[in-house]
């Protein structure tokens, strides 16, 4: 399968999301330059971390103008699988791609630390790799990560099974506590009507390798894979890659901002 | 043409900044203040168009750009012409 990474001017989790999918899920990817308007015919595109634009004006707000975002727009809008991650959820919030808004943390901090985020929904192409109730160790890195939407929004989503993750203890229990930022109805991950954009805070791509205290991580990009295999037909295939490919070099990025 | 934006979160949101400043200025022996909402001010310079038109294209731009229209309110005016 090959992946996009979108690459806006602050980003910070782009080459570690190339990482993660070229060397240690063995897929082929490829950056996209947030000036680009084409998306080099990849089946996924993955909108990174970071802090684009300076999160200047809201996070995400200036982002979601990019000439490739109209590109992500149209592909997500003709079934294309979309994740954002943090940073990227922010920007599809800010989109349109994904409902709802992010607010400060509850606490007024920037939190960076590890979480735990609980399977609500395994019926989908992002977690189809877990199952229900299983309970996630991801880390957090962010500053507006408080998830709000007005009271129908959000009963509706309940409704919809379109609340993908939420924020728990280690042994997968909801409290005020464990849910760090302040989200409603402890919101971590959440995926839009159609089931092929996923937005999630905690960020898999640190949590994809042992020698950093998780693995966790690869359930989304094993469930992402999986589903991709499926439909591209080649689901015969041993569904994914489990030997680890020889770590090939990151390539530099190109354009000026 | 000069026009000021203002943008704030509504009222149905909560605002922990606000309150961190009504706490703050609270601890200082200001207990007349009451509540604190903060929100951010934005002073726009305009060239090349009417009234009538800056008061189409003022709450456009407020409201495609300025504000997020889920969690944020916005108001505004024209300092000067």
């Amino acid at each position: 399968m090959k992946f996009g990474v979108v690459v806006f001017p602050g980003s910070n989790c782009d080459y570690d999301t190339f990482h993660v999918l070229q060397n240690v899920m063995g897929q082929e990817t490829v950056f996209l330059w947030h000036k680009e308007h084409d998306l080099q015919r990849v089946d996924c595109v993955v909108l990174p971390g970071g802090f684009s634009y300076g999160d200047y004006l809201r996070s995400g707000a200036i982002a979601r103008f990019s000439p490739i975002m109209r590109e992500v727009k149209k592909f997500a809008e003709s079934g294309g699988l979309v994740l954002g991650i943090c940073n990227g959820f922010q920007i599809l919030l800010e989109a349109g791609l994904l409902p709802g808004a992010m607010l400060r943390n509850k606490n007024l901090k920037f939190l960076c630390q590890h979480v735990h985020i609980r399977i609500e929904n395994n019926r989908t192409a992002f977690s189809q790799a877990g199952y229900k109730g299983q309970v996630l160790k991801i880390p957090i890195a962010h500053f507006d990560g408080n998830y709000y939407a007005p009271p129908d929004l959000l009963s509706e989503l309940e409704k919809n099974k379109q609340i993908i993750f939420r924020y728990c203890d280690e042994k997968g229990k909801l409290s005020e506590e464990a849910n760090v930022n302040g989200s409603a109805h402890s919101i971590a991950g959440l995926i839009n009507r159609d089931g092929n954009v996923l937005g999630m805070m905690p960020h898999p791509e640190r949590a994809s390798e042992k020698i950093l205290g998780s693995e966790d991580g690869q359930v989304i990009f094993r469930s992402m894979i999986n589903y991709l295999e499926k439909k591209m037909g080649s689901g015969k295939k041993k569904a994914v890659r489990l030997v680890k490919p020889p770590v090939s070099p990151l390539p530099p990025l190109i354009g000026t901002f | 043409m000069k026009v000021r934006i203002l943008v704030s979160l509504k009222e149905s949101v909560l605002d922990p900044q606000g309150q961190t400043v009504r706490n703050a200025l609270h601890t200082l022996g200001y207990n007349q203040v009451k509540d604190v909402r903060q929100g951010k001010v934005f002073e726009i310079e305009l060239e090349g168009l009417g009234r009538a038109e800056a008061e189409k294209l003022i709450p456009e731009i407020a409201d495609r750009v300025l504000a997020n229209p889920i969690i944020e309110k916005f108001s505004w005016e024209i300092m000067e012409t």
